[in-house]
């Protein structure tokens, strides 16, 4: 201690203690290697998804994996092609169906329910995110395939003419799984565009009543272009879930490798061939090693998504600020 | 004088109509949470029982299928390993963060980092839980409860953290700086100013994330995996209620359905309680 310290007893009223200095040392080096550790977790989890996938990659080439039609695995075909699209199909139809629904949730809750009913809306949405996978898929397998399937077929019947729609219609199939997923979605979406649809400032929407907009006017010319870029990384959020989904698409989208043409048809996807096929692979590095490569193509798929998807939600939040 | 803001009829009749589309999409988006509680209440209550919470799966695929103690048991096991592994070291984390990673680069990228981690797939923990700990046999057997529970923890860690984070950022800074200037030291302003203070909302953070762990079935598939007799330990493989209802789910027997749905109400209804019990811790919270 320098001798301008005021010393009341023997110890040095400004300044602390060797111990206490020491002890911060030891406590940010401690926090610090936690969050270190955190990094190299995941930098590990990558090496290991590339290596154990080499065998399958190697033997298959990476393009050829990705795009080639052609998933066989007992003659050690592996073309991803098939899981691939239908990843996307069955995450695009999520889409199409749960995010106008969460969206007008999300504005019906915000904007022009009664003050009283908002909370309990709110926490019944939220219900939705409280349900497991697997239990989603328990009743999409026995409740809403037997349910849809006429309507499904009268649909698939009467509008043949439109593009993926038309022949028969199979219990399991790509749009159940498309329509579980949007289900499973819409308490994300719409918990993400409540938030964003909460930054609107109250004079952009007041200026809009006060030039005579009705109160959809005022949703449409004031609140939903300011959130746009928010609605949208809240969909891309959406996305990213639909796309790793793995036990109710399991369950309900009837597991064929092969691209259907309708969207009525059997087919795979990228999470569901994991969950499905890794028992009876676990002994054949090949199939295995494409397990993991169906993997690691999920994993970068849902890195980019998610990437974008924050990007736009801080975007919007940062013009809010 | 009314005339000034009157909308047209016409404009007004569009006002009605999408006011009522937003509200029919509201009533959408609730039908399926009424589906479902309503199949899970009529079909689950069935399955329930004396037997059903005492007994454990037999395996016998005629007769008597058994009830779902060892599933229930293995979940809350597993949980509360993965929320032990987890919760400390994402607290840990979201402590270095916000006490001394406001700024910096390297604390940005962790952030980032643990962002991108909460949108990886569930399933693709499991495929690295099963690289590194199964197939080496570590500890003796392949599958092993704790294993599933390292699986949990990995898909834990990015909610516990986040949570913690914006829980511990709503502390005030008068409260850090009130303690700095009475000559007390950064760890123990940490350990005892900020912390205590944020504990209700860092515990809400970490049940709600134990809630979501405790209904996943993919991390667990082939790290815990599924066993039929009673067996509590987690050295060994592990029972749990998502594993045994996705089984049932796929064989032909009615009576295991019949099991698939009542384990299925059980899991809804541990998820809620847990659910329910972080938002009472939530309500203590004096921050906010």
């Amino acid at each position: 201690m320098s001798t301008a310290a005021v010393t009341t007893s023997d110890r040095p009223l400004v300044g602390r203690s060797g111990a206490g200095r020491r002890g911060d040392g030891i406590f940010r080096w401690t926090l610090t290697t936690l969050a270190a550790l955190v990094l190299a977790l995941i930098a590990l989890f990558f090496a290991f998804l590339l290596g154990k996938s080499q065998p399958a990659l190697a033997h298959q080439g990476v393009l050829s994996f990705v795009f080639t039609n052609d998933w066989h695995p007992a003659r050690e075909i592996f073309g991803a092609w098939p899981l691939v699209a239908g990843t996307l199909i069955t995450s695009a139809i999520a889409l199409v169906i749960g995010v106008p629904v969460a969206v007008a949730a999300a504005l019906y809750v915000t904007e022009l329910c009664p003050r009283r009913v908002r909370q309990p809306l709110v926490v019944l949405i939220e219900l939705l995110a409280a349900v497991p996978s697997v239990v989603y898929g328990l009743w999409g397998v026995f409740v809403l395939i037997p349910m849809l399937k006429p309507a499904e077929q009268w649909f698939s019947d009467t509008f043949a003419f439109l593009p993926f729609v038309g022949g028969h219609v199979a219990g399991p199939n790509s749009f159940i799984a498309g329509l579980i997923l949007a289900i499973m979605i819409l308490p994300i979406v719409s918990a993400i565009s409540r938030e964003v649809l909460a930054t609107v400032p109250a004079d952009l929407k007041e200026a809009a009543l006060a030039l005579g907009a009705t109160r959809w006017e005022m949703l449409r010319t004031a609140v939903l272009p300011y959130a746009r870029s928010g609605i949208t990384g809240a969909a891309m959020l959406g996305l990213g879930r639909a796309i790793g989904e793995t036990i109710a698409v399991t369950l309900v989208i009837g597991n064929s490798p092969t691209l259907g043409k309708a969207i009525f048809e059997q087919g795979y996807t990228l999470a569901a061939v994991i969950a499905n096929e890794f028992g009876e692979a676990s002994n054949d590095p090949r199939h295995a090693g494409a397990l993991f490569a169906a993997g690691l193509v999920l994993f970068v798929l849902t890195l980019a998504v998610n990437a974008a998807a924050r990007a736009l939600v801080q975007r919007s939040e940062r013009m809010a600020a | 004088m009314t005339a000034l803001t009157l909308a047209s009829p016409r404009r007004r009749a569009t006002d009605r109509l999408m006011r009522s589309l937003l509200a029919a999409g509201t009533l959408v988006a609730l039908l399926p949470l009424g589906a479902i509680v309503g199949y899970l209440l009529s079909k689950g209550l069935g399955a329930w029982s004396w037997d059903f919470f005492t007994t454990d799966p037999t395996g016998n695929f005629l007769g008597d299928p058994g009830g779902i103690r060892s599933a229930i048991v293995g979940t809350v096991e597993m949980v509360a390993l993965a929320a032990a592994l987890s919760v400390p070291l994402g607290w840990g984390v979201a402590l270095y963060l916000v006490e001394y990673g406001r700024q910096g680069r390297f604390a940005a990228t962790v952030r980032y980092f643990v962002d991108v981690m909460t949108g990886v797939p569930s399933i693709v923990f499991g495929l690295f839980v099963y690289v590194t700990l199964v197939v080496s046999g570590l500890g003796g057997a392949s599958f092993a409860g704790w294993k599933g529970s390292v699986a949990l923890a990995l898909l834990m860690l990015p909610v516990v953290t986040r949570s913690a984070e914006v829980v511990l950022r709503l502390v005030p800074d008068a409260l850090r700086e009130a303690a700095l200037a009475l000559g007390t030291p950064r760890w123990r302003v940490a350990l005892k100013v900020v912390l205590p203070t944020a504990l209700p909302g860092l515990v809400t953070g970490s049940l709600l994330a134990v809630a979501r762990a405790a209904g996943e079935t993919a991390p667990l598939l082939f790290t815990a995996t599924i066993v039929n007799a009673t067996s509590f330990s987690l050295a060994d493989r592990t029972n749990s209620l998502p594993v045994q209802i996705y089984t049932d789910i796929g064989s032909p027997n009615d009576l295991l359905v019949q099991r698939a749905w009542g384990a299925a109400l059980a899991l809804v209804a541990l998820i809620l309680l847990t659910t329910l019990v972080a938002r009472l811790f939530s309500r203590r919270s004096h921050l906010s």
